[in-house]
C-alpha cells in the first residue's frame, strides 16, 4: 500500500534507473529549451511566510484592471454579465461541488437530474431535439461537431465561415492535423453593413465532398445572419450545417440556429452563470437533431423509471463513449464541465424564459445606444448593419495601440482585430466592442470621450 | 444455398453470387439485449475481415466484420425499427446486409455449421 509521503532522493534515483533516465530534467527534453524555465520566476520571492506571500501576490494582482471596476467593452467569445449571488452560493453546496462523474445512478440522482435539466435547457435554447451534458468549452465543442459531421456524412472537408472565432479555427486546425480533415478557411473582411459575413463564399464552396459548413451567429464581428438559405444549400448537397453561438444571451432575441435548419448547434455557455475567470474553465454547449444522437460525443443523461415505476435519471447511450467503446468511441471526451454547466443551468432557471428575453432586450438596447454614441466620434465608423450586443468599429488609425492607450487610462475599450488576426493587415483598424447589461451610459460616455482624444 | 461461419461469429449464407450476412445465435446470446445496429448502406465496398457494421447491446458495442469481400447490395432496413430481431431471429429476419461477392474463393477458409458448433463448444 502506497503511503502518501514525499519521495526521497533514493526513491527518485530508483525510479529513474528503472525507466532509464539519468535525471528528472531528462523527462522534459521534448519541451523546446527556450520554453523551459531555467531558474526562479523573476519577481517572486523564493520562500516567505503566508502573510508576506499574500501581501506580495495582492500587490501583483492590483496591477490588473478588474473587469467589474472599469468601463469594460471586451467580448469576442467571453462576456461580462451579472451573475446572481445565489448561483455561486448554490453551486458550492457540497453535494454538487465535490460530486464525481455519475456512473452510479443509485447514488447520483441529484447530479444526474441537474444535468438532465441542463440538457433540456440547452436543447430548447439552441433549437435542437437533444443536447449533451456539456463539453469543455465552445472551441472544443465546435471541433467535436466537425468530427461528428465527418462520421455522419463519411466526408472529410469542412468549410469554415470567415466569421468563426479565430481561436475556434485554431483548435480545428490543430485537431485536423491528426484526423486528416480538410478545412476550407478564410479571414473576415470589414465589409460595411455585414462585417465578417461570407455567405456567398460558403454557398459557392459547398460540393459533394463537403461534410459540413461551420458558421457562427452572431459572428466574430457581431453581425447577425439568417442561416436558413445556408442550411438548405448544405442539405441539398448532403452536407450538414453546424452553427456556433458564442453569446447564448443573444438567443433571447435572435432566432435559434436549430430553428433556422442547423443540424448541429454548439456554443460557449460562459455568458450564463460562469464568470470571465481569465479565460476558463468555461462550458461547451452541444446539441443536434435526434437522428444523429448516436454520433454525438460526450455524456448524455436520460430520464427513466426505477423498479417501482418512480422517475429517475441515468447516463444513457454510453456505448458511444470511451469507457465502453474504447478507441472506437465518438470522442476522446470522457468528462464534462459539470460545475460550470450547473452554474449555467441555475442562472438560466433564475432568469426564466421571460427573464432571458428581457436580459437580451437590455443588452441589445444598450449596445444600440452605445453604437450610436461611438459612431458619432470623429474617426470612428460603425460597420454593422445588424448586431446583438457586440459590433465592429473601423477607427481612423490602427486599433491595437489605441486599446493599449485606453487601458493605461483604466478603460478596457474592446478587442482589437490586430490582436485576433495579427497577420491580416486589412483588419488592423478594426475594434470589436461588446456592451451588456453591466455597461452603464457613463461607461459609454467615458469610452467615447477617450476615443475622441485618441483619434484627434 | 450454403451457410458458413467465422471465428468472429458472423454467418454468411450464399445463394448464387449474392450472400446474406448476420451474427450467430451464440453472438446474440453473448451480447444480450440488442438496442441498435448500424449497417452499411447499399453500394458500400467491404473487405474480408474488416469492420462492416456495428451492433450495440445494453452491455457493449461491437464491430461486425465482413466474412468475405464484396459490395453491399441491401441493408436490412427492419433493424432500424426493431433491432431486437437480431436477438429473436439472428440467423433469419435479423440479418444485417446482403453482399455481392468479389471473390467466392474467400469462402473456402470459413467454417460450416458443424465446424462452427464444435468451435463454439471450445469457448
Amino acid at each position: 500500500m502506497m503511503r502518501y509521503l514525499p519521495l526521497t532522493d533514493a526513491d527518485r534515483g530508483a525510479m529513474l534507473a528503472t525507466i532509464g533516465a539519468s535525471s528528472v530534467d531528462d523527462l522534459f527534453v521534448d519541451v523546446p529549451e527556450a520554453a523551459r524555465l531555467d531558474g526562479p520566476i523573476a519577481g517572486l520571492p523564493m520562500h516567505a511566510s503566508e502573510v508576506a506571500i499574500e501581501r506580495k501576490l495582492g500587490a501583483l494582482a492590483r496591477q490588473n484592471i478588474v473587469a467589474g471596476e472599469a468601463p469594460f467593452f471586451l467580448g469576442c467569445g467571453a462576456y461580462r454579465h451579472h451573475i446572481p449571488a445565489s448561483v455561486d452560493h448554490l453551486i458550492q453546496r457540497g453535494e454538487f461541488l465535490t460530486s464525481y462523474t455519475p456512473y452510479q445512478p443509485e447514488i447520483a440522482q441529484g447530479t444526474l437530474q441537474f444535468l438532465f435539466e441542463f440538457q433540456t435547457q440547452v436543447a430548447r435554447l439552441l433549437g435542437c431535439d437533444i443536447a449533451n451534458a456539456s463539453m469543455y468549452d465552445g472551441s472544443t465543442a465546435c471541433w467535436e461537431a466537425i468530427g461528428m459531421a465527418r462520421r455522419i456524412t463519411r466526408r472529410g472537408k469542412a468549410i469554415l465561415s470567415a466569421g468563426l472565432h479565430p481561436h475556434y479555427v485554431a483548435v480545428a486546425k490543430t485537431m485536423a492535423k491528426f484526423t486528416g480533415d480538410v478545412l476550407d478557411i478564410a479571414a473576415p473582411s470589414l465589409t460595411p453593413g455585414a462585417p465578417g459575413d461570407d455567405m456567398a463564399r460558403l454557398l459557392d464552396a459547398i460540393d459533394s465532398e463537403t461534410s459540413c459548413v461551420v458558421v457562427q451567429n452572431p459572428n466574430i464581428l457581431g453581425h447577425v445572419a439568417d442561416l436558413s438559405e445556408l442550411a438548405a444549400a448544405a442539405h441539398a448537397r448532403g452536407a450538414l450545417l453546424i452553427a456556433v453561438v458564442t453569446e447564448p444571451v443573444s438567443l433571447g432575441l435572435v432566432r435559434s440556429p436549430g430553428e433556422m435548419g442547423a443540424d448541429i448547434v454548439v456554443g460557449e455557455g460562459q455568458s450564463l452563470g460562469v464568470g470571465l475567470q481569465f479565460g476558463g474553465p468555461y462550458v461547451g454547449l452541444f446539441a443536434c437533431a435526434e437522428k444523429h444522437v448516436r454520433q454525438m460525443p460526450g455524456r448524455l443523461c436520460g430520464q427513466t423509471v426505477d423498479a417501482e415505476g418512480k422517475r429517475g435519471f441515468v447516463l444513457t447511450l454510453s456505448t458511444r463513449e470511451q469507457h465502453i467503446r474504447r478507441e472506437k468511441a465518438t470522442s476522446n471526451i470522457c468528462t464534462n464541465s459539470g460545475l460550470c454547466a450547473l452554474a449555467f443551468s441555475m442562472h438560466l432557471t433564475l432568469l426564466g424564459e421571460t427573464g432571458l428575453r428581457q436580459l437580451a432586450e437590455v443588452n441589445h438596447a444598450r449596445a444600440a445606444a452605445a453604437a450610436d454614441r461611438l459612431a458619432a466620434v470623429p474617426g470612428v465608423e460603425l460597420l454593422n448593419g445588424t448586431f446583438f450586443n457586440e459590433f465592429t468599429l473601423r477607427l481612423s488609425r490602427e486599433a491595437r495601440p489605441v486599446v493599449r492607450s485606453l487601458a493605461d487610462k483604466g478603460i478596457l475599450g474592446g478587442v482589437s482585430l490586430g490582436r485576433l488576426y495579427p497577420d491580416v493587415a486589412a483588419l488592423a483598424n478594426g475594434l470589436v466592442v461588446a456592451v451588456t447589461e453591466t455597461t452603464s451610459a457613463e461607461d459609454v460616455e467615458t469610452l467615447a470621450a477617450a476615443l475622441e482624444e485618441e483619434l484627434a | 444455398m450454403s451457410l458458413y461461419f467465422t471465428k468472429d461469429h458472423e454467418w454468411i449464407s450464399v445463394d448464387g453470387g449474392i450472400a446474406t450476412v448476420g451474427i450467430s445465435d451464440y453472438a446474440q446470446a453473448q451480447l444480450g439485449d440488442i438496442v441498435f445496429a448500424e449497417v452499411p448502406p447499399a453500394g458500400t465496398a467491404v473487405e474480408k475481415g474488416k469492420e462492416a457494421a456495428v451492433v450495440e447491446s445494453v452491455k457493449a458495442a461491437s464491430d461486425v466484420y465482413a466474412p468475405v469481400s464484396g459490395t453491399v447490395t441491401e441493408a436490412n432496413a427492419a433493424l432500424e425499427e426493431d433491432p431486437a430481431l437480431i436477438n429473436t431471429a439472428p440467423e433469419g429476419e435479423g440479418w444485417f446486409f446482403k453482399l455481392e461477392l468479389s471473390d467466392p474463393s474467400e469462402l473456402d477458409g470459413l467454417m460450416d455449421a458443424a465446424a462452427y458448433k464444435a468451435f463454439v463448444e471450445t469457448l
